[in-house]
Formats: C-alpha cells, structure tokens, sequence
C-alpha cells in the first residue's frame, strides 16, 4: 500500500462529510425519518398512499444539488471510467443488493454507525470489504 | 406546503451538496479509496467520519423519544438480528460499488449533471431495485 497524497483532500472530504451529517441530522431531528438514499428511493417503487411526497422531494433535492452548485461555480470533477455494459451490471447490482441488504452507505454507513445499530455496522464492513476485493480483483488481478 | 415536504426536499439538496464538496460523487475518487492495495486515497475515510461525527450527536439527542422535534413519530429501524439478507445484500452491494465507483446518493447527484454515464447507471439501478420488488411480489404469493 502507498498513499496517494496528491490526490489526498482531507478538508473537502472531512467538510463534505459535515454537511451530510448535518443533512441526515436534520431528517431524524425534523422528519423523524433515516436519511438512506436505497430505502427512500426504493420506496417509490411501491407507492404507498402518503409516503410517496417526501420522498419525491428528497430525491429531487439531490437531483437539484447539481444545479443548485452551478449557481455559484463550476461543478467539481467527476470522472466516470467504467463503460456502458460494466455501469449496467454494476447498476442493477447495487439496486438488487441494497434493498436485499436494507440499505447502502447512507442509511448503514452514516445513520446506522452514528446510532450504534449492529445491524449497520455488520453491513458497512460487509460492503467495504467486497468494495475493496472487487477493486483488488479489477484492478490489481485483472488489469482493466 | 406542509413543512415537512419543505425539509424533505432541502435535506436532499443538503446531502446532495455535502456529496459534491466531499468527493463522493466522483467514481474515480470513490474506486481510488476502495484500491488498498494500490495507490491509496484515504479521503472519503474523512467523509464518514464528519459524517457520523455529527450522526452521533443527533441520534444522542432524539434517544429515547417517540417524536420528533417537529412531533412526527419517529420511524427507526428495531431488528437487531444478523440475517443472511443483510449480509449478503451488503456483500453484494459492495461488488457493485466497486464495479463502477457509484453508491445510490452519488449516483443521484451525478444523474442531476446531465451526464450520460451516470443515467445510465441510475436507470439500471432503479430497474434492480423494481426486480428485487417482483421477486419479493412472488416469493410472498409462492408463501401464501
């Protein structure tokens, strides 16, 4: 292993995570609700009288984010490598996976270890894990 | 407009933002965290770490209550068991991640650039997130 220090953004990283804390404080504060991204969207699947608004909105409101960011500079980068067939079989697996395991990085990652719940934190190693094989095997066995 | 509506919609453009400043919303970044054996960039450690720094704070405060500020109920996961759906729904998840670099927040925002990439890889994964439902659809019919 070596760390790559260039690439390295500590305050961006540590500061972005911040406003996402704060954004799912805000949602179990005022909503009540846990701010995970699978679950909310996974929920208008199966619309459910009243519980489709919020949700609509949430999702829009990430949406608009990028919108909302251009309004005051140029987006950030964003690099997308993987091709069109790779982007959907990872697509459909993260949809599939998610809501089998009942959450990703949002809901297990951030909410669920913020409150402790073993649950989560079994699903956060779980999912780090096979994110750091999947890259190994990639990348390191595969060559791609 | 009922408020709650409002903050659904403003957490989403919070969260969404918190994921543009961290760096999580760019795959290369993301598949560069998850390359431990490569060359390393330990940023988004940074980001779940502000992240539940401030999670733990609000999930402290609403301990014990019913409601929400706000008076909604408060809606929080109460299984704690370890069953082979999260685990395995999580392993999965993480191969996903690791496939293309995009978790479902990131990939929301990213849709919300316009770039074709990340919608192709949202539909995919919204499409997995309907087969999980027809596979639950079926297997609750095949029960009953």
């Amino acid at each position: 292993m070596s760390i790559d220090w260039t690439s390295f953004t500590p305050w961006a990283s540590l500061s972005g995570g911040v406003i996402i804390g704060i954004a799912a404080a805000m949602f179990i504060l005022l909503n009540g609700r846990i701010a995970g991204i699978s679950g909310i969207l996974g929920g208008l699947l199966i619309p459910k009288k009243g519980d489709v608004l919020w949700r609509a909105l949430f999702v829009a409101g990430m949406v608009l984010a990028p919108t909302a960011w251009l309004l005051t500079g140029p987006l950030p980068e964003m690099q997308i490598d993987a091709g069109y067939p790779l982007l959907i079989i990872a697509g459909l697996i993260v949809g599939i996976s998610t809501r089998y395991g009942s959450g990703c990085t949002s809901g297990h990652g951030v909410c669920g270890i913020s409150r402790l719940s073993p649950r989560s934190i079994v699903a956060t190693v779980a999912f780090m894990f096979t994110g750091f094989v999947t890259v190994y095997i990639v990348r390191h066995l595969l060559g791609l | 407009m009922n408020k709650h509506f409002v903050s659904a919609f403003v957490t989403g453009l919070i969260f969404g933002i918190g994921l543009l400043v961290s760096g999580m919303a760019n795959p290369d970044k993301v598949l560069s965290f998850l390359d431990i054996t490569g060359n390393w960039d330990p940023s988004l450690m940074l980001v779940m770490g502000g992240a539940i720094a401030v999670g733990v704070v609000a999930f402290t405060l609403i301990k014990g209550r019913t409601h929400s500020l706000w008076g909604e109920p408060l809606r929080l996961p109460t299984r704690q068991d370890l069953d082979s759906r999260l685990i395995m729904g999580s392993l999965g998840f993480g191969i996903g991640w690791g496939l293309a670099g995009f978790c479902p927040g990131p990939a929301l925002v990213a849709f919300g650039t316009g770039a074709p990439k990340a919608i192709v890889f949202v539909v995919a994964m919204v499409a997995g997130m309907a087969i999980y439902e027809l596979i639950e659809k079926s297997r609750t019919k095949a029960i009953s």
